[in-house]
């Protein structure tokens, strides 16, 4: 795609942002923003990229995956307000989960250790992790608010914590993880995913396509499972203290 | 023979050099205006809520030294609106048991039943068919599971018609008999206060201001307790 190309793209910018003068939506500033700053970042990171596939040294691929994680965090640790540390529980979570995923799959030998793959299939695995932290920061914090009455009374009971928040925290993870669930369920069906029609639109043959997506699935299906899990469990526990007693979600003053 | 001790309790902005006892085997209800303290109190009798300063005994020994598992089997606690965990009826009388995987059993959760004017509903009915007053009910039984030596009440009739309420007045009186248990009761309702306690607390802005024998309510100089009453009478 040539640069006259692209600016004739613009042409789907004009389409939404017409339709919005003329019904008063009051999203232009909204939608220019959104252009400008999606310009702005890919063509930055469409830089980087080329400098570090160039490169070929794994110091910029640790780099740019830490650069990610650092991103992601920035954004979740805003929804994880009123849990005490909760910038440490995503920084971790996210790691771990880069970790265990890419360790299986150079471990395994199912993708070579290149930027051109590295770098991409990363920003997938922390993309879906954030994705995944917040909607389950985002219930848990909706179950905890509801529950409390059923928390403190399982604690007045003798009950520990783990067993109070039970059902608040399963119930957050499950919700969690129903839209990658069922998105996967009528993937093909509905719409060909997104990984599998770039690689088609770049030339490849669709069976090996098919054989990426499919990875990509599995791995964000893990991703799902791992990163909802571990941010609940780890975060649970600052809602209560030792005297096993519920102080809730405490929120800066 | 006074079974819990407050000694100087203060709790955050909320209760202020607390000092009284309560005495074993009677009712004594806790009132005083919104806004006095009164949960926070009873929360800090189940451990719920710990003192900033201040300690209480129960039987002599701090509660904040005691095994909370232990405390909190010993001194149960009604919620004000008797919260349910869904399923059947058993499911909720079980929950007691169910959090330490233990089950309680159907004979004695028939029994429960029976004890609170429940007899005639099944185990098996679904928890979210029962009125407000049944519930309630169940969530009176499900104290008593763990045969406690203390009950805790928080406004438990709070969201019953007069009926209701004069019933489930009617079932503690008999189960505190029944149970010689210890009644700690948190009421709005200044009649039904006269109506059950033995003795009584009067809190005001987080204050203890007179406790002991329920008459003190009504022959009271404290401007306070005077000023609730004539609240009440309006």
């Amino acid at each position: 795609m040539t640069y006259a190309q692209l600016a004739l793209s613009l042409i789907f910018i004009a389409i939404p942002l017409g339709l919005a003068l003329v019904l008063k939506l009051g999203l232009e500033k909204d939608i220019i923003i959104a252009t400008v700053r999606s310009i702005i970042q890919l063509l930055i990171i469409g830089y980087i990229l080329t400098f570090v596939f160039e490169s070929d040294n794994p110091v910029y691929i640790i780099l740019m995956i830490l650069l990610m994680i650092a991103a992601a965090t920035q954004n979740i640790i805003k929804k994880g307000d009123g849990i005490p540390g909760i910038t440490w529980m995503i920084v971790f979570t996210l790691v771990v989960v880069e970790v265990v995923t890419m360790g299986i799959m150079l471990g395994f030998g199912i993708i070579p250790f290149v930027p051109e793959e590295v770098i991409p299939i990363s920003g997938m695995i922390i993309g879906n992790c954030m994705v995944l932290s917040l909607l389950f920061l985002n219930r848990f914090k909706d179950e905890v608010d509801r529950s409390d009455e059923t928390i403190e009374l399982i604690l007045s009971m003798g009950g520990q914590p783990k067993v109070a928040i039970d059902k608040s925290l399963k119930s957050a993870i499950q919700t969690s993880m129903i839209p990658t669930i069922e998105a996967q369920k009528t993937m093909g069906l509905v719409q060909l995913p997104g990984m599998m029609s770039g690689l088609i639109i770049g030339g490849a043959a669709p069976m090996e396509a098919v054989m990426y997506q499919l990875l990509i699935l599995f791995l964000i299906l893990t991703t799902a499972a791992m990163s909802s899990v571990m941010v609940g469990y780890l975060a649970y526990p600052k809602l209560f203290n030792q005297k096993m007693q519920f102080v809730g979600l405490q929120y800066r003053k | 023979m006074s079974i819990i001790e407050f000694e100087n309790v203060s709790h955050r902005n909320i209760l202020h050099n607390i000092s009284g006892h309560f005495n074993e085997a009677r009712i004594t209800t806790f009132v005083g205006p919104s806004g006095a303290g009164k949960t926070t109190c009873l929360k800090h009798i189940n451990g719920l809520l710990s003192p900033g300063s201040g300690n209480i005994f129960f039987r002599g020994e701090n509660i904040q030294d005691m095994d909370m598992v232990e405390l909190r089997k010993r001194i149960g606690m009604a919620f004000q609106s008797a919260p349910m965990i869904g399923g059947t009826v058993y499911d909720n009388l079980n929950l007691p048991k169910a959090i330490f995987n233990e089950r309680l059993e159907q004979d004695r959760a028939v029994e429960l039943l029976e004890r609170v004017d429940l007899g005639g509903i099944p185990l098996d009915q679904n928890i979210k068919s029962l009125s407000g007053g049944e519930k309630s009910r169940i969530s009176i039984a499900r104290t008593l599971v763990n045969r406690p030596e203390v009950l805790l009440l928080d406004e438990i009739t709070a969201s019953l018609d007069y009926r209701m309420v004069k019933e489930v007045e009617r079932l503690i009186v008999r189960l505190q008999r029944e149970y010689n248990v210890t009644v700690i009761w948190i009421t709005h309702d200044l009649d039904q206060a006269r109506r059950v306690s033995d003795d009584m607390w009067f809190l005001a802005a987080g204050e203890l201001i007179e406790y002991g024998n329920a008459a003190f309510i009504d022959e009271s100089d404290n401007p306070l307790i005077k000023n609730f009453l004539e609240g009440e009478a309006l």
